[in-house]
Formats: C-alpha cells, sequence, structure tokens
C-alpha cells in the first residue's frame, strides 16, 4: 500500500524517456569500470592469495621497515600541512572580510595567490624552493652564503605544501565568514565584550565545524599529494611515493597493491567524516545571509599586523612563482646568473614540441568529456530522482577521496590483463584513451562539485515549467539547464583542462613510452637536476594553462548572460 | 480559443508521503474524489500542509498518486509524464526562462510542437495581445516587473491551448493591489478563452474572486466543495466557516430541531435559527455569526461589556464580553451611528433568521 502505487508510476514515467534511462546507464557503467572497478582489484590483490583469502600480503608490507615509515611520515606531514594551511588560510579570508584594507593591492594580491595554485602544476612550488632555498639557492647560497643548505625532506614538503593548499582553505573559510551575521558579533560587542572576546567566543565558535572541514580535505590533499614528495622529499618517503617506487623499483605490485589499500583507507575514513559529518554541521551551524553590510575593523593596532603577515605570505608566494620562469633563463642556477634561451633550446631537442603535443591533445579531448559528464552528473543528482542516484552520487565524490597514486596502480592491476585479468578490455592499457580516461576521473569530483551547488541555485519550477511544455529530459537538459549554467560549465571546461594537463601521480604510472607529457617531463628532468630545462618546461605549461584560463575569463565576461540571473537569485 | 476544453477527474486520489523525521508513512492527500466540468474554474483552497498543491501538481504529472486514478478529459493519466500530458501551468514564481527574452519564453513550447515559424509567431503575438504585453517581445524577463512576469507566464501557458490550465498560487509573490488587479484578469481571460483552469491558492479573497467553485481542503481531505455563496453561507463544518471569512462560535444548547430550523439557548436567551447541524435535541451545538452580520444596540436579547473599541476607517471594530467569551463585530461605515467605548453596556443586535448552527 504506502507508496506502492506512485512508486510504480513513477517507474513507469522514468521508462518512458529513453534518453535518461540510457545515460543514465551508461554513467553507471562508466562508473564500475573506471572508479569501482579499479579499487576492487587493489582489495583482491592485497586479500586474496591462489584464489583464498589470507593476510599474507599485508603481512608482508607491514613488515617492511620503509612502509611503516612511509606511513607515519604520511600522517606527521598532513598533521602539519592541514593545521598550518587552515591557519594562514583563516588570515587571509579573515583580512579579506573583517578588515579594511587601505589599498586595492592587497585585495589583487590575494585575488592572484589565491588563482595560482589553481592554474600550475603540482610540483612547481617544490621546483623554485629549491632553486630558492637548495643546495646552489638564490637565498641560501648566494645572499646567506650557505652551501650546505638542506631543504628537501619534512621541512620542504611542509612548506611547498601549505604554500599550494592553504588558498583552498582560504576559499572555504571566505565562504563561512562572509555568511556570518555580523548582528551577531555587533550583539556580544554590545553587550560589552572586547574584539578578541568577540572572535573567541562567537567568531570561532561558529568557525569550528568549517575548519575541521577545510583541516581534513587538506589533510586528504597532503597524503594524496605525489608530486611534492618525490620533488623535494628527498629520504623522507610518504605512502604515495612508497607506492609508487614500490611498482617501479621494487616491481611488486601486489605489494604496492596492498600499501595502496591503506592509503585508500585513511582517505576515504577522512573523506567520509568530512563529508557526512562536518558537511552537514556547517551548513546547520551557518545557515543564515548576512542581514546587512559588515562595520570593517579599522583599528590600526589590528589592520598593521595582519596585513603585514597576510602581506608577508603572499609576497613570499608570488617570489616562488617568479622563480620559475628565471630558473629556465639564467645559464647556471646559483653561479651564472646571465641570460640565456639555451634551456629552452635544449627543451625543444628533447622532444618538448612532442610533450606539449601530446599533453595537449590529451587533455584537450578529456576536458569536454569531463565537463559534460559532470554537469551531467549534478543534473541527475539535483533534478531527478531514481534509485541509482545515490550510488551515482557518492561514486562520483568518493573519486575525489581516491589518491592519484591509487588509481594509478588500481588500472594496472585492473586492466594491464584486462578485466579480471580475462583479456577484456586489456587492449586499452598503454593507450592514449587510458590517459584520457585517468584525466576524466581524476577531475569528476570538483566539477560535479561545482555544479551541483550551480544548479542548486536554479529553481525547480524552471525546469519544470519546460517540462510541463512538453519538453523531455535531453531537451529540458540542453534547452533549459545547460544554458542557465553555462558559466559553470566553462570554469568545469578550463578547470578540467587545465588539471589534465598538470595532472602526474596516476598517470605518471600509466604513461607509456608512446606518449610523451610535460608533467613526466618535467618531473624526470628535474630528478636529474636538470632545473633549468624544468623551468622551461614549467614555464611554458603556467603560460599554457594561464591563457587557458583568461580566455575563459574573457567568454564569460561577454557571452556569460547567465551571471546577471545567478546574482538575482541568490 | 482552447481546442478541447477538458474535464478532470479525480477518482479517490490519495496520496502518501513520509514523515521526514519518524519516518512514518503518512497521508497528504487522502481519497479526494473531485469531478470538473470542462470551462470550469476551480480552485483549491486551504491552509499551507493541506495537500492542495500535491493534488495539482500530481494533476500536472510531476508527483503520482498513491491511489486512484486521474483522468483528464475522460482519459486515464496516471502513467503519462508531464510533457505527455495536455495540461498547462503558471507557477508560483512564474519559472519563466532567464536566459530567452519573452517571446522566446512563449514560443518555447510551440517550438516543442513543430509548429511552422509564421504560425509560432503569429499565435505569439496575439497571445500577448491578449494579457497586454504587446510590444515586450525582445525584452529579457529579468526586465520585467512582477505582474508582467505573471502575464508572461500566463501567456505561455495560454498559447499551448491547453485542455487544463493550473495555476500554483501564481499571485503569491505581488502586492496587495496588483494582486486584485491580475486575479480580475485572469478570470477575465479565462472567461474569454473558455478554458478549464484548476487554481491553487491559501488567500480566500481571491479564491472567492475568481471561482465557479471552491474546494477547500484541510489536512490532505477535502472538507468542502461549493461555489463561493455556498461555503460562506453554508459552510459544512467549522473549520470551513473559520476558515472563509471571519466567524463567531458560540456554545449553544439546542432544544427543538425543527424543519431545518432549530430552537436554541444561547446565553440564557431563546431564539430560532438555521439548523445545519448533526447535534440531537438536547445536545450541544455551536452558533456561527459572523462578524459584519451582527451589530451593536442598546437593548436586546444577549448583553455584555465592550472590551474592544477601534476605528478602523471603513469600520468600527468591537470586542463584546458575552458570558466569557468575546464576539467580534465589525460595524460598517457607522458615520451616524453611536460608538460604542470600552466598558460601556451593549446588545448583539442580529437577524436570527440569518445565523446557523453547526
Amino acid at each position: 500500500m504506502a507508496g506502492k502505487q506512485s512508486a510504480e508510476l513513477e517507474r513507469k514515467k522514468f521508462f518512458a524517456d529513453p534518453i535518461m534511462v540510457s545515460t543514465i546507464v551508461v554513467l553507471i557503467v562508466f562508473l564500475l569500470l573506471f572508479i569501482l572497478y579499479p579499487l576492487l582489484m587493489l582489495l583482491i590483490d592485497s586479500f586474496i592469495v591462489n584464489g583464498t583469502f589470507s593476510l599474507d600480503v599485508f603481512r608482508r608490507v607491514l613488515s617492511l621497515e620503509r612502509f611503516r615509515k612511509a606511513f607515519t611520515n604520511t600522517l606527521v606531514l598532513g598533521f602539519i600541512v592541514g593545521i598550518c594551511s587552515t591557519a594562514i588560510g583563516l588570515l587571509f579570508a579573515y583580512v579579506e572580510v573583517y578588515v579594511k584594507l587601505k589599498t586595492k593591492i592587497l585585495e589583487r594580491l590575494f585575488g592572484l595567490v589565491s588563482m595560482l595554485p589553481v592554474v600550475s602544476p603540482p610540483f612547481v612550488l617544490s621546483l623554485s624552493m629549491i632553486m630558492l632555498f637548495g643546495r646552489s639557492g638564490i637565498i641560501t647560497r648566494t645572499l646567506l652564503h650557505i652551501y650546505d643548505s638542506d631543504i628537501y625532506g619534512l621541512k620542504g614538503i611542509a612548506i611547498v605544501q601549505i604554500l599550494t593548499f592553504f588558498p583552498v582553505c582560504y576559499m572555504m573559510m571566505k565562504g563561512l565568514l562572509k555568511n556570518i551575521d555580523p548582528s551577531l558579533e555587533e550583539a556580544t560587542r554590545d553587550m560589552g565584550a572586547t574584539r578578541w572576546q568577540v572572535f573567541t567566543s562567537v567568531t570561532f565558535p561558529l568557525l569550528l565545524p568549517g575548519l575541521g572541514n577545510s583541516f581534513l580535505v587538506t589533510f586528504i590533499e597532503s597524503v594524496a599529494d605525489f608530486a611534492n614528495p618525490m620533488m623535494i622529499g628527498g629520504s623522507y618517503d610518504t605512502l604515495a611515493t612508497t607506492i609508487y617506487l614500490q611498482v617501479t623499483g621494487a616491481y611488486d605490485s601486489t605489494g604496492a597493491a596492498a600499501m595502496s589499500v591503506v592509503l585508500l583507507s585513511l582517505t576515504v575514513i577522512l573523506f567520509l567524516i568530512q563529508k557526512y559529518y562536518l558537511e552537514s554541521k556547517t551548513a546547520a551551524t551557518l545557515t543564515g545571509k548576512a542581514s546587512r553590510q559588515r562595520m570593517l575593523i579599522e583599528d590600526k593596532s589590528v589592520t598593521r599586523p595582519l596585513t603585514f603577515l597576510c602581506g608577508l605570505v603572499a609576497v613570499f608566494v608570488l617570489l616562488m612563482y617568479i622563480m620559475v620562469p628565471f630558473g629556465a633563463l639564467f645559464k647556471l642556477w646559483g653561479r651564472d646568473y646571465s641570460l640565456t634561451l639555451k634551456w629552452f633550446q635544449l627543451m625543444f631537442k628533447n622532444s618538448g614540441l612532442e610533450a606539449f603535443r601530446d599533453s595537449f591533445v590529451l587533455s584537450f579531448i578529456s576536458a569536454p568529456i569531463t565537463a559534460l559528464l559532470s554537469m551531467i552528473i549534478s543534473y541527475l543528482v539535483v533534478k531527478k530522482k531514481f534509485k541509482a542516484k545515490g550510488f551515482i552520487e557518492f561514486v562520483s565524490m568518493l573519486a575525489m577521496a581516491v589518491p592519484g597514486t591509487v588509481l594509478g596502480i588500481g588500472y594496472i592491476r585492473g586492466y594491464a590483463n584486462g578485466l579480471f585479468r580475462t583479456g577484456i578490455l586489456s587492449n586499452i592499457y598503454g593507450t592514449g584513451l587510458i590517459l584520457i580516461i585517468v584525466f576524466v576521473v581524476r577531475s569528476l569530483p570538483t566539477g560535479t562539485r561545482s555544479g551541483i551547488s550551480a544548479l542548486r541555485q536554479i529553481d525547480k519550477s524552471i525546469e519544470e515549467s519546460a517540462y510541463d511544455m512538453g519538453a523531455n529530459s535531453a531537451k529540458v537538459f540542453t534547452s533549459v539547464t545547460l544554458p542557465l549554467i553555462k558559466d559553470s560549465f566553462l570554469s568545469g571546461l578550463v578547470t578540467a583542462f587545465v588539471r589534465s594537463i598538470t595532472a602526474i601521480s596516476a598517470v605518471i604510472l600509466l604513461v607509456t613510452p608512446e606518449f610523451l607529457l610535460i608533467t613526466c617531463q618535467i618531473n624526470e628532468q628535474a630528478e636529474k637536476g636538470n632545473y633549468g630545462v624544468a623551468c622551461a618546461y614549467a614555464t611554458v605549461l603556467i603560460m599554457i594553462t594561464y591563457s587557458a584560463v583568461l580566455i575563459m575569463n574573457l567568454i564569460i565576461k561577454h557571452f556569460g548572460t547567465s551571471r546577471a540571473f545567478v546574482e538575482e537569485e541568490a | 480559443m482552447a481546442k478541447e476544453k477538458k474535464g478532470v477527474r479525480l477518482d479517490h486520489i490519495s496520496k502518501i508521503y513520509e514523515d521526514p523525521k519518524t519516518k512514518k508513512p503518512f497521508y497528504a492527500v487522502k481519497d479526494v474524489n473531485l469531478d470538473m466540468k470542462p470551462g470550469e474554474f476551480v480552485t483549491l483552497l486551504g491552509p499551507s500542509g493541506c495537500g492542495k498543491t500535491t493534488i495539482l501538481r500530481m494533476i500536472a504529472g510531476f508527483e503520482s498518486p498513491d491511489e486512484g486514478e486521474i483522468y483528464i478529459g475522460g482519459e486515464a493519466v496516471n502513467d503519462l509524464t508531464p510533457n505527455k500530458r495536455d495540461t498547462a501551468m503558471v507557477f508560483q514564481s512564474y519559472a519563466l526562462l532567464p536566459h530567452i527574452n519573452v517571446f522566446d519564453n512563449v514560443a518555447y513550447g510551440l517550438k516543442l510542437r513543430k509548429f511552422p515559424k509564421d504560425e509560432i509567431r503569429e499565435k505569439v503575438l496575439n497571445i500577448l495581445k491578449l494579457v497586454e504585453m504587446d510590444g515586450m517581445e525582445a525584452r529579457m524577463t529579468n526586465q520585467l516587473s512582477g505582474g508582467q512576469q505573471q502575464r508572461v507566464a500566463l501567456a505561455r501557458a495560454l498559447v499551448l491551448e491547453p485542455g487544463v490550465l493550473l495555476f500554483d498560487e501564481p499571485l503569491s509573490n505581488l502586492d496587495a493591489k496588483l494582486r486584485v488587479t491580475m486575479r480580475t484578469e485572469i478570470r477575465k481571460i479565462q472567461q474569454k478563452v473558455g478554458i478549464t483552469a484548476v487554481y491553487v491558492t491559501h488567500d480566500q479573497s481571491e479564491a472567492m474572486a475568481i471561482s465557479d467553485n471552491i474546494i477547500i481542503m484541510s489536512k490532505g481531505h477535502m472538507e468542502q466543495m461549493g461555489s463561493p455563496r455556498e461555503v460562506y453561507y453554508k459552510p459544512a463544518s467549522r473549520f470551513v466557516a473559520d476558515f472563509i471569512g471571519e466567524a463567531n462560535f458560540i456554545p449553544v444548547k439546542l432544544e427543538k430541531k425543527h424543519d431545518g430550523k432549530a430552537d436554541i439557548d444561547v446565553f440564557g436567551a431563546k431564539l430560532t435559527v438555521l439548523d445545519y447541524s448533526k447535534a440531537e435535541e438536547g445536545g450541544e451545538a455551536t452558533l456561527v455569526i459572523r462578524p459584519e452580520a451582527v451589530k451593536l444596540a442598546d437593548s436586546g436579547q444577549i448583553g455584555g461589556e465592550v472590551s474592544l473599541s477601534t476605528f478602523m476607517g471603513s469600520y468600527q471594530y468591537y470586542r463584546l464580553l458575552v458570558g466569557g467569551q468575546e464576539v467580534q463585530i465589525t460595524d460598517y461605515n457607522p458615520v451616524n451611528r453611536k460608538i460604542y467605548e470600552v466598558g460601556n453596556k451593549a446588545f448583539l443586535d442580529f437577524d436570527p433568521s440569518g445565523v446557523y448552527i453547526l
């Protein structure tokens, strides 16, 4: 009785829409094949030996001193980076939202600093860190005359990761702070609290779940990061690098699979806490919109130290990025600072052009697929009711918690010999196709998340009205939904492109000599100590990604009619 | 203008939802039967949460009934999706497509139906004229006022010449004055095109002004269906009497029933009033008196002390304390009448043949 007839009718209506049904089926197959199946293979590899359940592989891996060390290293690093990034992010956000800034310069600086990590390849900061503070560092050697500077190890990774990840925390905190109703703080101030007491008794407690959220997000990012520990880690191995070395150095892919399961469990648990516990708490404490404009702090004893601190960090980050093109233009870093183009010439001689072509083409193909796929997923998740919806949403978000290295190992184990080692689909292994799929899977969660938040802003009845006037789901999606979120679609497109062209962690395990990728080239050159060439690659790469973002902004500015609409809604 | 006016029949319709907190199923709509004639204007009226919008959305096809069958123009439509049903809906938020202009909004459904270009143009311009929006075709919808958006939403629904037109609280986002203008407009246009319309609102004066028939809903079931006059003068229940207009409810004793009338005892006074009650002789009943059906006088059978007297412009508003209960009185246009002040003694003055017990 209860709900039975309506469930039956909903089912009938659902199947009356063949385009939607087939889209959902394709989507589910895609998610199963390229996200769940590789992870399942890792589990099978690490728990099943010769067809029976066994913990032998785990025992073997756990007995490795190297692995145990890497495990603690990863946690220590994650904690440090999580806490510091959140703190710096909070500082930046607080200054932006609460403090009256004298000049626009600092605001622009903030904008730039928060965008740079988005457009730059993951290990660029490591590169410039080495060039600034390494053995031939411009600061350590040339300015301070320290000849045995050791920036490699925990110190180096931590600094680099903090500088890479804090902008994400800053953006998260900014959103939260803007949602705090100023009258709450004014009320406490009115009751006699000092500014510091207001912060500790009102602002901070309200932010607490958000801070936890930001900490966990950064923690996951740090733990999953492969490129920076690889480049600046020295002997400080993390799980991600250990897994990589286990495959490429020790040729032990079952051992790597077991290690991947450990790393995956770590990130997935953190992800689940973050997603299902903290996120709902944040939403519960900070719901309302600010009722009116906030009175900005003008007190010099507050503004001066805060802006000074922020300015310092921002300038430092900028300095790091400026290092990269210079690194490519100086003759011999640390010794001979005369300008030269020889690193660029060397880059092009060493098949640099092929690398750019391959990276560009693969990313160019995968970006639209990712953008469209994530918009379709968001549309289905936000606007439609069907049984597999929870599954689709969960799996596409789960991909966020899967470190690239883990995914790479999963693909090796899952596709090198075909599906379940039967040879089916084994022909995609080692091709460009699997690289494209990896790119898509790696960028899908970010795209889906922003798609979902864009779609939630659109009044449900707008799509219902089109449906009511006779459009089917596919028509509603193409004629109403997509045009309304075209800004979000476009930025998803560019983000996917940028993420793909700068990706390294998963693809480095899957790429074959047939394809040259810029990021792998940078990694290789840096490992060989050819920082000049590495910088030349990185410079061109940043130019590509930066122009992609610029073009996107231009298009949105001139053709983005939906902007006015979204603002009106909000 | 409509190709074919269609009737709507709801046959024992129920909708069950699950309470989000307790996880217990409950009836959002319970066993609603309704037979609308083609061309009729029916309003579903009730407080929020009474199930009126759910019924409308079931007719449109956005929700599916758990029991019963819906017929549009004699055809069972339960398993048809909204895009396959011969209905057009005017949404509370208007739901105009914000990325295209007025013309394209109105033309949207026609394009889906693959009408030739010229015909689309002609139909759109005609319908925009009907809703007095001619000349605005090129405007974007966010450049329109609320009332104009309302007109476009109406035009967009009308142009499809649907068998049934559905309205989901279409005026609730407008200011009070515009609401009155627009409801007259909607009624005028509906009469002109002669279309069947189902209208949902929680505003009783809107319902009265616009409908052929009103259905009063409460907690998922139909309390009463009837013309505005019927539901006002002959409410089927206390809920209806209370929801439509203002009413005083005074406990009385029913002494004798005789051919549709009843002799009652109210605060010791003996009266003969209309009897709509199910009470037995000697039992308890409730006397319903509309505030505007009663005045104050210096003498009479039921008396008390004035506890509130407020000048409201078009009427003087009183409360009279009678037998421990306050009775509301609205004395319209009291220009040349005595004004009672708080503390004065006064009596209720009304025509017993115009009031009734429930």
